[in-house]
């Protein structure tokens, strides 16, 4: 049995960053992806890089993966279309704008910069806006970037490290025998001193095994692009409630999310619908009336692990001392991918982390009780 | 059983039979076609203000009786079918259909659809493709046939298959100036030939269009490789460059330029269905699996026409009608039996000389293999043969799907139905993989592109 200091069950972009961030310490590591590196969620998501808005359990994690997406050049020999092209997040009513200016002033104990966008100021600087945006708060190094390239530059880098990255390699099962990790994936069987379950929607199924049982349900964003326009707009937008996100890319597609499409998590199937499309459109022509003359021309979803709170489970196993998980991220983990992987790896080779993970816990929810003084309106998907 | 909501998706020769035949059996269904008026492709209608001007005789030549009868049959249907023109598909769930009529969406429900939605040009790029003055074969057709007028004032034909002589025939005998027809097969001088005789009357009427060609002074030539279209001083299309089977070049010059490499079929609609597919490696596309009877892999799918299998305009008529046959068995109609088997019989014959066709003018998979880096090839996306050849090298990755996620080929307005074949072969030789490995592209919806003010429900 060929013997790993750290096994990674799922090749997401969470996975592929640990992979990365414990071969680059030279320890001996594996990663096992079921099909291909980012081709689930981490590949299919809305790009959005985004920190404004996050609860503040992930705001540390947020805050240092914001600090990788800066130098991914560097790290994975690619910027995958990172652009720090902001993020708006804007506020139809007064309540809304109060709500924007309330989080500013607790974003900054963070160190995370907000900009307050008034009635006048807005018109003048987005005047691509609908009449009914009141204002916006603007995250000017928040951005964008295109998430098919990200998890799989990732796993390139990897692999360049020494990382052994196994695709098509479904883990069946796996388990503690007293004194190291099995791994079973079928035709063979792996060793480790560490464990790290990075399965995304599947991350509970791969906890209920050493008995962390946890509910995760599973969402699927439904996404829409449409056919490339001149370019007229910078910042990625959001509005209060999420029930829309929008961007424009540097090819001149906007794409937006808006509502929830289905998801099988056993056939790996998912697909948007078309009445939520319909109401999207309707959305984002409210947003940006310009879109309406705009084409939609593809629509997709992915399968998304979503968890009763909102926030994913980042930390250490219940029951098995060793093991480490990192699923549930409920629509927004793209951005904190980064970060997670860097923390796993800390978790595995020095026992904890630097980075401040502890609001996102398992503890939280033992059993699928979530307690409730963790929930929060704020987080949505993007 | 009478109850029973039948779709039938096209309204050319393959749905018109389909349509005539459930209509006789009592059934009514809905016909839904993207065209103002039924016909297809191959029996187009000009607008009715044109009629006048080019009589079946003139549009259909051979054909014009077998148009005759669909069209006067088909309109003589009346209201006994629900026939929904100039309507586009978007999305197609299990059970459902949500379609673009006059600007706005509607949803439609049905238990069982007969797909026969045809198929369209298949292109390999050349440099300029992209140019104005640049058509696809059925494209030139199209405007020859549906609004009496030429591509341009000297045209030249260049690719492959059946269309290449007959659009090329037409246009000439509508007194239009065919500078070259120029032939990537060696057509019809193979030996190969000689097989397709069993064909009988659809072959000779191939020789004739060819022979027809020759006694009018048009030149043609065969086993050329088509190098680059060259431009004119405004950047339009000023005639082709090419290469004779001895390696000189010459380039003839024109003012438009019609190419093809024969058909590919309209697969996203089975594509979204989720049918299984298999790759038919004569035609080299993928396409959806049917049994002896042409169902589908799914229960309640029923596959007619081109869209299922390119076989042509008379095929696609026997096929429609035993699509439709089959359905009402299937719904508990006795007694069809015997006329679904003679018409499978005949199927089997047509599928025979087909494939003797395609072998004759073989898509020719290593123009595609040996583009140049410059080359557009996915032209929605701007991303050109070199770039996408770069994602193979640097990435490793030789499978369809991954490389349109890192290049962007095939996510535009057309998904890949224009470039996808080619960049398939590229996929393949680049990735140093067989062709079935190099993957299925698929699709997404909308099956085609539709204004979001549309979906919105708002008018533009
Ligand atoms: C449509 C959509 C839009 C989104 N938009 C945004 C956004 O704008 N911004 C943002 O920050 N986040 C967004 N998200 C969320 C984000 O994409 C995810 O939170 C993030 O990618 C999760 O990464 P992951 O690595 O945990 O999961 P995944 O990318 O799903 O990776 C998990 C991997 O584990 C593998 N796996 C599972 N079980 C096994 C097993 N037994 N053996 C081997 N492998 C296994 C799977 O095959 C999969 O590849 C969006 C999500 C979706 C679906």
């Amino acid at each position: 049995m060929k013997h790993y200091r750290v096994v990674i069950i799922g090749g997401g972009l969470a996975g592929c960053s640990a992979a990365l961030h414990v071969s680059r310490r030279g320890a001996k590591v594996a990663l096992l992806e079921r099909g291909r590196c980012g081709a689930q969620a981490s590949g299919v998501n809305f790009g959005g890089v985004r920190q404004q808005g996050r609860h503040l359990a992930e705001m540390p994690l947020a805050r240092r993966s914001r600090s990788i997406w800066g130098g991914l050049r560097e790290l994975v020999g690619s910027d995958c279309e990172f652009v720090a092209s902001g993020h708006l997040k804007l506020a139809c009513s007064v309540k809304e704008m109060a709500e924007l200016e309330a989080y500013r002033a607790t974003a900054k104990d963070y160190g995370l910069d907000l900009e307050l966008v008034g009635p006048k100021a807005i018109r003048d600087r987005y005047p691509y806006l609908g009449e009914a945006i009141l204002g916006g708060s603007i995250c000017h190094e928040d951005g964008q970037a295109n998430p098919r390239l990200v998890a799989p530059a990732f796993a390139r880098a990897a692999r360049r490290c020494g990382a052994d990255i196994f695709e098509n390699a479904p883990v069946i099962n796996a388990w503690h025998d007293g004194r190291r990790f099995v791994v079973d994936v079928g035709r063979e069987c792996l060793a480790a001193d560490k464990l790290i379950n990075t399965a995304g929607a599947w991350g509970s199924r791969v906890a209920s095994w050493f008995g962390d049982h946890v509910d995760e349900d599973v969402m699927a964003p439904n996404m829409c692009v449409t056919e490339p326009l001149p370019f007229f707009m910078k910042p990625a937008l959001g509005v209060c409630g999420g029930s829309i996100y929008l961007r424009q890319t540097l090819h001149g597609s906007v794409v937006f999310g808006s509502g929830l499409g289905i998801a099988d998590r056993d056939r790996l199937r998912a697909r948007p619908l078309p009445a939520v499309i319909e109401e999207g459109a309707r959305k984002a022509i409210q947003l940006v009336p310009r879109l309406k003359n705009a084409l939609l021309v593809r629509t997709w979803t992915g399968i998304e692990g979503r968890m009763a709170d909102g926030l994913p489970v980042v930390g250490r196993s219940l029951n098995v001392e060793g093991l480490f998980h990192a699923f549930g991220f409920t629509g927004h983990g793209f951005q904190l991918g980064p970060a997670v992987g860097a923390v796993l790896s800390e978790y595995a080779l020095d026992g904890d982390s630097t980075t401040d993970v502890t609001g996102l816990s398992i503890n939280r929810m033992v059993h699928g009780h979530v307690h409730q003084h963790i929930s929060c309106p704020l987080h949505h998907t993007a | 059983m009478k109850n029973e909501k039948v779709a039938i998706i096209g309204a050319g020769p393959a749905g018109m039979r389909a349509a005539m035949t459930l209509v006789e059996h009592g059934l009514r269904p809905t016909v839904i076609d993207e065209s103002s008026m039924s016909g297809g492709q191959i029996y187009r209608r000009p607008p009715r203000d044109l009629d006048a001007f080019r009589p079946r005789q003139m549009l259909y030549g051979f054909e014009a009786r077998k148009a005759g009868a669909l069209h006067i049959g088909f309109d003589g249907l009346g209201d006994t079918i629900d026939y929904r023109p100039n309507t586009t598909i978007w999305s197609v769930e299990n059970g459902r259909l949500s379609v673009v009529a006059n600007d706005a969406v509607e949803t439609l429900a049905w238990d069982r659809l007969v797909l026969a939605p045809g198929a369209m040009d298949r292109i390999v790029p050349v440099r300029n493709w992209t140019v104005p003055g640049v058509y696809t074969l059925g494209a030139a057709q199209i405007a020859l046939k549906a609004q009496a007028s030429s591509i341009g004032n000297k045209v030249v034909f260049f690719g492959t298959g059946p269309l290449l002589y007959l659009v090329a025939y037409q246009y000439a005998k509508a007194g239009l100036d065919v500078a070259a027809v120029l032939d990537t097969s060696l057509f019809p001088s193979v030996p190969k030939a000689a097989s397709l005789l069993s064909g009988g009357l659809t072959f000779a009427k191939g020789l004739y269009h060819v022979a027809w060609l020759k006694a009018h002074g048009v030149r043609t030539v065969h086993g050329i490789r088509p190098e680059e279209i060259t431009l004119t001083q405004t950047g339009t299309a000023g005639g082709l460059t090419f290469r004779h089977p001895d390696g000189s070049t010459e380039t003839i010059k024109a003012s438009a330029i019609a190419f093809g490499y024969g058909l590919k079929a309209e697969t996203q609609i089975a594509d979204l269905l989720d049918l299984e597919f298999f790759f038919d490696s004569t035609n080299r596309q993928w396409l959806p699996v049917q049994d002896r009877y042409g169902r589908s892999s799914c229960q309640s799918v029923y596959l007619a026409g081109d869209g299922a299998w390119i076989r042509g305009a008379d095929m696609a008529e026997l096929s429609g009608t035993r699509a439709a046959l089959v359905l009402l068995a299937d719904i508990g109609v006795h007694g069809l039996l015997p006329r679904i088997d003679a018409l499978s019989a005949k199927i089997r014959t047509a599928d025979r000389f087909r494939r003797a066709i395609e072998t004759s003018f073989p898509f020719p998979a290593h123009l595609a293999a040996q583009l140049e880096g410059e080359v557009t090839l996915c032209r929605c996306e701007g991303v050109t043969v070199g770039a996408f050849r770069d994602a193979i090298a640097q990435t490793g990755e030789s499978e369809i799907n991954r490389l349109k996620a890192f290049t962007r080929v095939g996510t535009g307005r057309c998904q890949g139905r224009v470039c996808g074949a080619s960049a398939m072969e590229i996929a393949a030789s680049s990735g140093k993989t067989c062709i079935q490995d190099a993957g299925r592209l698929r699709g997404q919806i909308p099956v085609k592109p539709v204004p979001l003010s549309t979906l919105a429900g708002e008018t533009r």
